[in-house]
């Protein structure tokens, strides 16, 4: 069989499976509400300029901590009188934002590290695997406060630092995936026809492993957002006066005598966003995973 | 056997190493060093320099490390920049409060995992499980911090149950000190009894479709000796892991509670360090938690080789 071959055979029998795995998934009652969340919160976020009443930064000086349901104010308004609903649509970007930026670059690295590591074996693997483990000696928050200490605080910082924190995850399945992979007759056809490795790991061996990844990358999201937005409170994500959800947490914890509502839909966005990825992430273990298919 | 715990051994000690290397650099990466932390924005570059002196960080990196290990491993993790305390005392100070906290956490996790994810299981595809899901699912998605902020406004603002934040010691006021610490341990315990849920939840069913439960109920043996003797057992495996793999999110935890609650522990410490550059106090209490972090890994990974016979984990003859 040469290469061609290998790759027609293998996305002939692929092809199909998704079809089957993407029907299953939508016939599932809380996968499908957890797509329409992220649906609904990328929406917002795509269309924040359109549906926000106010500019996020607009401070209404007459009208500080109003309590939700006041009159052109339908969560109220925070400390500053800024509109807390327009900052809460505006957050949704940046959430997203550092959401999906840090699982991309800790997904890309970890995938590529993982697969030359399960693909090489040997001390390659040794020495990559021994850097995976310094890595994980450290809490993924621990590493991530101190990535962003180092980095300083920004939007692009906390991507950095949530990303390199999150790639051993990555590292440890893919490179688990490639061990497997390895041994299958395609590979082996591959190497016989001289295949280029880098052929062979991302046309061949990639595509094979691409169910437990998405896996991961859907339960990763929310991690993410969770650690961006705690970043955020700490002081060391993104910097007010940007709208961002752990940055409205921070601020509204010295008004919670004052004003109780104030830290309720910061907190309630995050829920949900999270919660929505969770939904989906757990749908695709139960479609993609034989085991747990019932 | 032997082979794996020695080879298991080696790589904890160079990982241990490693981790102090990259603690030791990465902290001195930190922009703005402890000079320009300890003096004021205006100081001149004299008094820098003196600091600097004092503190021996003029000298090159790599003689700043090995004076740094060498008294680490004889114990003394050096004095702090900040208030010229021994690291070691403030941390033996600290670990007791952060220790409880995570005990506390544990048992409320446990005290909250442990039956739901059972009742789960066992009612599988009913009203009961459905509910178990639903709030597991909803404990894996809540931001802590979040958690713990509605609690203070709720709890401590308006019914005035419990006080908002700080410490008590267990020594002089047991019962004051667990007014203080139940509502920052119920935040971290309850993502972590979401992640009991689920697993035992999945574990059970799995036990429960066996071979050896259909063999008992064929047996006639009552259904609770069946979930609790035969399933609950092989199920504890799983969850025992589960539950020593998540001391990354218990560490994580602990670091923003005690930072919402103000609790003199070792996260609150860790975030103070952060932000003074106290670098003998910074890497005191990373090399703390890393240390704790290999250690805790390397006793999980043993008991899980220890415990099921059919994962001999590879590293030489056993």
């Amino acid at each position: 069989m040469t290469a061609i071959d290998a790759e027609t055979a293998s996305a002939r029998i692929r092809t199909p499976r998704r079809r089957t795995a993407v029907r299953r998934l939508l016939r599932r009652p809380p996968a499908l509400a957890g797509l329409v969340g992220v649906v609904v919160v990328v929406l917002v976020a795509l269309l924040a300029p359109l549906i926000s009443p106010y500019p996020p930064l607009q401070v209404h000086y007459s009208t500080t901590l109003a309590r939700p349901f006041s009159p052109g104010f339908l969560l109220g308004t925070d400390d500053l009188g800024r509109d807390i609903l327009s900052r809460v649509i505006w957050g949704s970007r940046t959430s997203l934002a550092v959401g999906l930026g840090s699982t991309a670059l800790g997904a890309g690295i970890g995938i590529c590290v993982g697969m030359v590591a399960g693909f090489y074996r040997g001390w390659v693997d040794t020495v990559l695997m021994r850097f995976n483990d310094l890595v994980l000696s450290f809490p993924f928050l621990i590493l991530a406060v101190g990535l962003a200490a180092i980095l300083g605080p920004s939007l692009v910082n906390a991507i950095l630092a949530l990303g390199i924190g999150m790639f051993p995850l990555f590292l440890r399945v893919s490179r688990g995936e490639m061990l497997a992979i390895r041994e299958e007759d395609y590979v082996a056809a591959a190497v016989v026809n001289g295949a280029p490795t880098r052929v062979i790991l991302f046309r061949h061996a990639l595509p094979n492993m691409l169910s437990p990844l998405l896996v991961q990358i859907t339960l990763a999201i929310p991690a993410a957002i969770i650690g961006a937005a705690a970043l955020s409170y700490l002081g060391l994500g993104v910097q007010p006066p940007a709208a961002d959800w752990g940055s409205m947490l921070s601020e509204a914890q010295s008004y919670v005598s004052q004003d109780p509502t104030f830290a309720v839909f910061p907190g309630l966005a995050i829920l949900l966003t999270t919660l929505s990825f969770n939904l989906v992430g757990d749908g695709l273990r139960d479609v993609l995973d034989p085991r747990r298919r019932r | 056997m032997k082979w794996y715990v020695v080879n298991r051994v080696g790589t904890s000690v160079l990982t241990l190493f490693l981790s102090s290397v990259v603690v030791f650099l990465g902290i001195r990466a930190l922009p703005g060093g402890p000079a320009q932390a300890l003096s004021s924005e205006t100081a001149s570059p004299q008094v820098l320099i003196a600091i600097n002196k004092e503190y021996g960080l003029n000298k090159p990196i790599p003689v700043q490390y090995w004076v740094w290990i060498s008294k680490v491993v004889r114990g003394n993790l050096g004095t702090s920049f900040t208030n010229g305390l021994s690291v070691s005392a403030e941390l033996a100070n600290r670990i007791p409060v952060t220790f409880e906290l995570a005990v506390l956490s544990l048992i409320i996790a446990v005290l909250i995992g442990f039956p739901a994810g059972l009742l789960a299981a066992v009612r599988q595809n009913t009203v009961s499980d459905y509910a178990v899901t639903t709030v597991s699912l909803l404990g894996v998605s809540v931001p802590t911090f979040w958690l713990g902020l509605l609690l203070i406004t709720v709890l401590a603002v308006h019914l005035s149950w419990l006080p908002a934040s700080g410490f008590v010691s267990l020594v002089q006021d047991p019962l004051g000190n667990l007014e203080h610490m139940i509502m920052p341990a119920f935040v971290v315990g309850v993502g972590i009894a979401a992640v009991i849920m689920r697993q035992l939840r999945s574990a059970m069913l799995e036990s429960l479709g066996t071979d050896y439960v259909r063999t008992a109920r064929a047996k006639g043996l009552a259904e609770a000796r069946i979930i609790c003797i035969h399933a609950l057992r092989n199920s504890l495996l799983t969850v025992v892991t589960v539950v020593g793999l998540q001391l990354g999110a218990l560490i994580s935890g602990l670091v923003i509670t005690e930072e919402i609650f103000v609790i003199p522990g070792i996260g609150q410490l860790t975030l103070e360090s952060v932000f003074n550059r106290d670098y003998p106090t910074l890497e005191g209490v990373v090399l703390l938690i890393a240390a704790g972090y290999i250690v805790v890994n390397f006793v999980v990974d043993l008991l899980y080789s220890v415990l099921n016979p059919r994962i001999r984990v590879t590293g030489g003859p056993s």
